[in-house]
């Protein structure tokens, strides 16, 4: 039975490489984006705007009223939208294939504390799930690991390469570790009410993070004879060159990481999930760490919960002044992450400003990644990552990627599932 | 102490009985006298019939006469009960008393057991109606002893183990006699459960429905059997043919479980005997309505300990109303006519059973009534009226208490069981309780005595601060030890008869006698104050109103039908008018009633619709919310079982869906196996109960699924046939061909057994019953459509049907609708090949297409996943609008009723703030059948509510916890997510 899956697994990884959309070349032609309404992702709108860029910058982004030479091929955009590429946080695209294929999961490595795990060497530039990414205007992608409890350092890439060392935007950006919750569910096999309780080995657990950084710490400040690994992996977080990323929910919970990692003197701390995070919003500002959501299409958790209680958490975390993002982290998370557009649409259909909900895939997701140097505005001097829309991309009618540019180059919106389309109206169409 | 009370509890043993047939070797035979009078009592004969200042007289277990005046024969041993109360002894007819429960088969194999462990009885292992108790039947002192206190004489006891349990055995509790003269009857009813049995790791049934489903089977087998139809000997089925006439008691845990139980006992004419669980108070109509008797558990829960505001927070509304509502359950039935028993089943401790009936006293539950479900009505129920009585002829089973049985205050000092004395509390030991003056040494002490009979204790003051001391009082003397600096003072000495007034030798520390004396104070504003606060506490019973469904954002009161006019609205008709702009649509008596311009309607309540959008209600073909079970797993087939009998009212994703413009769904059965399980089409009528949310007049649907689900392809061990795509094929034909040779046999006239299966798979080739299939691949789908023709009929629909665009000429040709995800795809292999245009594709080749969930929270925002159709594939927004209204209508044959906005149809219609499928459109009411089941205003008001209700309850537990009431560490519910290959694991 393996056997079968296995080959067939085979038969289709070649298929993949196949399929596969060809990374589109370096810049060298120019091109000018005339008349449409540009999103430059930081809140700003200019209607009938003129974008050009030339080998891999944005080198113009104004009116195009502007008495402004041309450059390059000018692309007449009148009624459509220009919008800066899409960032996907805390994703793991390329890290999977197939969910229910094991041979093709590679997100979560055996072990509790991995911070020496780099994603970025297993991302899969070839993945049949990060090409239909593109069309939607997800050009951007955290790819974080999975799993235990550090599980592990992310990386930063764009959605069009050969392989992940030029797929890379920044390497090893980030640790990921998630933080345990105070409930834990009764062990229903052993005739327990399968309810949640609060978990009596709660604080041991947090004893446990702590002495782990701690020793980290002490190791990192000391010479030593024999490498330790991922004590030296997580030597980034305590010189500020890297983030921590807490995968946490709840209000106790939000509190003792943010609290805990500041004695620990890790202070770049950005909180993903951030379930109960409006319910500390000072805690957060004061200490200026940022809050990557997941997406509101899901349930909210509790029983009593608003029904939109996941669809306005992004308003009244911005309304209270949290710089906010939104991650895909879940189920069916690595398919999902072309929904990206339309989760912030969601946001902005609960209360959220349109060109605010805009900024939690760019210009914020940006800012909290550490990449706001280089991209998630449509600005002078960033990459000219970029795509241009029918219309609203946020909307699902209106989401209809005409052009896209990842760096300058423009690539390819095809894909295995826009080929098998193609195919198969072709084979009605003859009939 | 413990020690103390066995041996006084074998002390009480007055006559030992003997058969007086068995031959003695002890000595001469010798009968004791056992004529015993109990005077100046007043006696519950009955709950309604009481005599004050009565004599009881019994011989020989039992009673000869009770009344006013009795002649007393002579020789008789006569007890004066002067202040005390006789009550018939309680009986308990729900229980396991002697009967342990078996060990669950332990098996370190992982692979999924499919057949019997046992020949020549029922197919199923959990079926054991020949099961006969007394064989592994054993007196149980220690509990007996632990009933006996609390005042019981007679349980009614059975193994608790499987779904058909067998016989029950009917239990004096006499620990001083023998089996020989307990056991009043060996086969007082039938018992039955949901429950597996723990003997058997068999896996069917899995599910609730598959219970359900399996005990219809087991009562058409019997007649089938007591036809002399069957070639094999079955002793269960021969058993249960012999237990028919009996009462037949059904234990369920939940309300809906009482509800489902009656529902398969009223399709056999068998009215079940409802062992219930305490929650019947949430749905007391249904309850009513089943007219069953029912045996009702006391088990109250604690408050839950809400001092850390952080974990409190994650208590849900349900539970916490759970606690303030569910004293109130007796008296809601009371109330409400049902006949009921009580039980202690299920409580941890006997100890609590009558602190939680006084709790139920002081919600309002009748004492006589109380005492009615203790003693006549259970006697009723087990059919013995020799019993919960002390009618002359009756056994000799009673209590005699200091008081009211159930004042907090009251004594039970003695239960007489079969004419045989048990002592709980010794009625001849003297109340000394009371504030006293204690003089000795030349000081003044206060010495205050509380408790119980023996258990009485005193403690000793001067002023505020305590004085170390022993005080003990056994055989009416009174020892006291005070330990104080100056030294040691010991104190012997009794209470001057009928007097308030103790007294007695001292001796000091050096050993020199003096004398002490005690005299009772009576402080007369302490008492008035405690009265006043008692009875200040007995007021402050505040029973929170319980809601449809009794948990967070349920209805307090129904919504009803409305006349509504919606003014100026743009219509999607889903209909050749497409889309109507400016219009006003009627709502009346729950259909649609016109539409048009300009429409006037005298008392409507109007609705403005200016700038808004007026769709039909989206109908979700594929959903699994609202159901207890989904999947019945543990067969190939399981046509036998329907997610109607599932059906779970009190799913908040019922709310969130409406929410989100959903009106009907299809609660399909999940992809277990080939063959599923039977659908359910319902409305989501929040609040309503299920039979209300079913669709009248249903049409008939199946779910069948192929792939990798039913192949088991992610078990590492799977065993069950078939574990390959070709082996599904022959499943199917052999199904049917079966199923063929069926119907032959039932229309040629000669005897048939009759098969739950058999029949669905016959209505389904009588186009009688739809097929909705869970498929992915094409080679599958395209075998699916050819084994259907082979037997004549067609599929209805392909759900999922992800690689549909490869075959959708097929289709076509085939006449199959395709009800599909928007964008799914990656999650498993054969996902493979699935694509976002996949709707588009067979839309354009002419395939009724219809946009799905499989998913609950997807299932509240469909008109976003129509949306999606747009974009891949450039279908435009009035047909992918059609898609989540009247294509899966269509598809589900309610197209007649629901779907679209047109002039008859049901009045299922949802209120938009923007165009409905575009991203920031939210819906403002949805209206089912003329009924607003969700309005954004009426919504905002319910968050309000939850949030004062819990504030309220954490204040009531607060105080509980802060009065010394028992409290429970806070639970968060966790969430229950059912897809189609979620499978539930019915309790063994």
């Amino acid at each position: 039975m393996k056997k079968i899956i296995y080959s067939l697994l085979c038969f289709f990884l070649v298929g993949t490489t196949i399929a596969q959309q060809t990374p589109a070349n370096k810049q060298t032609e120019d091109y000018s984006i005339e008349g449409a309404t540009a999103h430059l992702g930081n809140g700003q709108i200019i209607e009938n705007s003129l974008i050009m860029f030339s080998e891999g910058k944005i080198v113009f982004a104004g009116n195009a009223n502007a008495r402004i030479a041309r450059r390059g091929t000018v692309i007449n955009a009148k009624g459509k939208h220009v919008y800066p590429g899409f960032i996907a946080a805390n994703s793991s695209l390329g890290l999977v294939e197939i969910d229910a294929v094991k041979a093709s999961v590679d997100e979560d490595e055996i072990g509790i504390n991995n911070p020496h795990i780099r994603s970025i060497i297993a991302y899969n530039s070839e993945s049949k799930i990060i090409e239909s990414m593109r069309p939607n205007g997800v050009l951007m992608a955290q790819i974080t690991p999975r799993g235990g409890t550090i599980s592990g350092t992310s990386s930063i890439v764009q959605l069009d390469a050969w392989n992940w060392e030029d797929a890379s935007i920044k390497t090893d950006d980030a640790i990921h570790i998630n933080w345990p919750g105070s409930f834990t569910s009764g062990r229903w096999w052993l005739g327990e009410d399968p309810a949640l309780k609060p978990d009596t080995k709660y604080a041991d657990k947090i004893e446990k993070i702590k002495s782990y950084f701690t020793n980290a710490k002490n190791y990192l400040a000391s010479t030593n004879d024999k490498k330790h690994l991922p004590y030296e992996a997580t030597k980034g977080l305590f010189n500020g060159n890297q983030k921590l990323f807490i995968h946490v929910n709840g209000q106790r919970e939000i509190t003792d990481a943010i609290t805990i990692a500041k004695e620990l003197g890790i202070h770049n701390l950005v909180i993903v999930h951030g379930n109960e995070a409006d319910k500390v919003s000072d805690l957060l500002i004061k200490n200026k760490v940022p809050v990557i959501l997941d997406r509101p299409h899901r349930n909210p958790n509790n029983e009593d919960d608003a029904y939109d209680y996941t669809y306005t958490i992004a308003k009244v975390l911005t309304d209270k002044g949290v710089l906010v993002s939104l991650g895909m982290e879940g189920q069916m998370e690595r398919m999902n992450t072309r929904n990206l557009p339309f989760y912030a649409g969601t946001f902005a259909a609960h209360g959220l400003d349109k060109e605010v909900a805009l900024q939690l895939l760019t210009s914020n997701t940006a800012k909290i990644l550490g990449i706001d140097n280089l991209v998630g505005t449509l600005e002078v001097g960033k990459d000219a990552t970029l795509f241009i829309s029918e219309g609203d991309a946020l909307d699902m009618r209106t989401n209809i990627l005409t052009n896209a540019f990842i760096q300058g180059r423009k690539i390819s919106l095809e894909s295995h599932q826009t080929k098998l389309f193609k195919r198969y109206s072709n084979k009605y169409k003859t009939k | 102490m413990k020690k103390l009370f066995f041996l006084l509890f074998f002390l009480s043993l007055t006559v030992s009985q003997a058969q007086d047939y068995f031959p003695t070797d002890k000595g001469v035979k010798t009968t004791e006298n056992s004529t015993f009078a109990f005077t100046n009592a007043t006696i519950y004969v009955t709950p309604t019939k009481v005599v004050k200042k009565g004599t009881l007289l019994i011989k020989d277990g039992k009673v000869v006469s009770v009344g006013k005046s009795i002649k007393i024969p002579k020789g008789t041993k006569i007890t004066d009960l002067k202040g005390k109360t006789i009550y018939p002894s309680f009986i308990d007819i729900y229980s396991d008393f002697g009967l342990a429960k078996p060990k669950r088969t332990r098996s370190n194999s992982r692979t999924t057991q499919y057949a019997s462990n046992r020949e020549g009885y029922y197919w199923n292992d959990h079926i054991r109606p020949e099961t006969n108790p007394i064989e592994n039947f054993k007196f149980d002192t220690k509990k007996a002893k632990s009933l006996i206190d609390a005042g019981f004489g007679v349980v009614n006891t059975h193994l608790n183990d499987g779904i058909i349990r067998g016989n029950g055995l009917l239990i004096a509790l006499n620990p001083n006699s023998s089996n020989a003269y307990r056991i009043l009857d060996t086969k007082s009813a039938q018992y039955l459960s949901f429950s597996k049995s723990a003997k058997s790791r068999q896996a069917y049934p899995s599910s609730r429905m598959g219970a359900m489903a399996l005990l219809r089977q087991v009562y058409n087998d019997a007649d089938w059997y007591a036809k002399g139809n069957m070639k094999n000997k079955d002793l269960s089925l021969e058993a249960l043919n012999s237990n028919k006439n009996l009462l037949q008691i059904f234990e369920t845990g939940n309300v809906l479980d009482a509800i489902r139980a009656d529902k398969v006992g009223d399709e056999f004419g068998v009215q079940y005997t409802i062992v219930g669980s305490g929650e019947e108070f949430e749905r007391i109509n249904d309850i009513k309505s089943t007219n069953a008797n029912f045996i009702i558990p006391i088990n109250f829960s604690n408050a839950y300990d809400v001092s850390d505001p952080l974990l409190a927070q994650h208590i849900s509304l349900r539970d916490m109303r759970k606690w303030n509502q569910e004293p109130s359950n007796l008296s809601v039935l009371s109330k409400n006519g049902v006949n009921f028993a009580l039980t202690t089943h299920k409580l941890k401790s006997l100890k609590s059973f009558h602190k939680n009936l006084q709790k139920a006293i002081k919600y309002g539950f009748d004492k006589e009534k109380a005492l009615a479900a203790l003693t006549t009505i259970p006697a009723d129920i087990i059919g013995n009226n020799s019993i919960g009585n002390l009618n002359t002829g009756s056994y000799a089973n009673f209590i005699i208490t200091s008081g009211p049985i159930f004042d907090a205050k009251t004594t039970i000092h003695e239960n007489w069981v079969q004419g045989d004395k048990n002592v709980i509390n010794d009625m001849t030991i003297r109340d000394i309780n009371g504030s006293y003056m204690l003089y000795v040494n030349n000081k003044n002490y206060d010495l205050t005595i509380t408790g119980k009979g023996a258990k009485q204790t005193g403690t000793i003051k001067v002023g505020d601060e305590k004085i170390k001391s022993k005080f003990s009082f056994k055989n009416d003397w009174i020892s006291i030890t005070l330990n104080e600096a100056t030294g040691f003072t010991r104190m012997l000495g009794k209470t001057i008869n009928a007097s308030n007034v103790m007294q007695g030798d001292a001796f000091d520390t050096e050993g020199n006698k003096t004398s002490w004396s005690a005299s009772i104070q009576v402080k007369k504003s302490d008492k008035k104050e405690k009265s006043k606060k008692e009875k200040t506490k007995d007021k402050e019973v505040t029973i929170l109103p319980v809601s449809y469904p009794n948990i967070g954002f349920g209805n307090f009161t129904q919504p009803k039908t409305e006349t509504i006019l919606i003014k100026n609205v743009t219509v999607w008709t889903s209909e050749d008018d497409g889309i109507l702009k400016n219009t006003d649509v009627l709502l009346k008596d729950g259909k649609i009633e016109k539409i048009g311009k300009g429409l006037k309607f005298r008392n409507a309540t109007e609705v403005n619709g200016t700038g808004k959008h007026l769709t039909a209600g989206i109908v979700d073909e594929h959903s699994h919310i609202a159901a207890s079970a989904i999947n019945e797993g543990a067969q190939n087939s399981s046509a036998e079982v329907t997610i109607e009998d599932v059906v779970d009212p009190n799913d908040i994703n019922i709310y969130r869906n409406i929410s989100g413009g959903t009106t009907s769904a299809q609660i399909l059965h999940g992809s277990a196996n080939p063959i599923g399980g039977r659908s359910a089409i319902i409305k989501l009528k929040w609040g309503e109960n299920a039979e209300e949310m079913i669709y009248n007049n249903s049409p008939k649907f199946i779910k069948f699924a192929l792939g990798e689900n039913v192949k088991q392809s992610r078990y590492s061990n799977g065993v069950r046939f078939p574990q390959t795509r070709m082996g599904v094929e022959q499943m199917f034909t052999d199904y049917f061909t079966r199923a063929q040779e069926y119907e032959v046999l039932k229309k040629s006239g000669k005897p048939f057994r009759k098969d739950a299966e058999m029949e669905t798979l016959v209505e389904i080739m009588n186009k009688e019953r739809f097929i909705s299939c869970h498929s992915y691949v094409q080679s599958e789908i395209n075998m699916l459509m050819k084994v259907a023709e082979k037997f004549g009929f067609n599929i209805n629909t392909f759900t999922h049907i992800l690689e549909g665009y490869k075959v959708a000429d097929k289709m076509v040709e085939h006449g199959v609708g395709g009800s599909t995800f928007s964008d799914w795809w990656a999650y498993k292999y054969e996902v493979n090949d699935a694509i976002p245009f996949n709707a588009a594709i067979m839309h354009n080749v002419g395939v009724t297409v219809a946009i799905n969930s499989d998913d609950r929270e997807m299932s509240r925002r469909l008109n976003q996943e129509a949306a999606k159709i747009v974009k891949y594939g450039n279908i435009s927004e009035l047909e992918a609008w059609k898609m989540v209204t009247i294509n899966p209508a269509k598809l589900l044959h309610i197209d007649n009723r629901v779907g679209s906005i047109k002039v008859g149809k049901d009045a299922d219609v949802v209120l938009w703030s923007h165009h409905p499928m575009s991203i920031y459109a939210k819906v403002e009411k949805t209206i089912i059948e003329g009924k607003v089941f969700f309005d954004r205003d009426e919504d905002l008001k319910k968050r309000t509510a939850i949030k004062q209700e819990k504030s309220k309850l954490i204040n009531m537990m607060l105080k509980e916890k802060m009065g010394g009431g028992k409290t429970q560490t806070p639970v968060k519910r966790k969430d229950r997510n059912f897809q189609c290959d979620t499978s539930e694991e019915l309790k063994n």
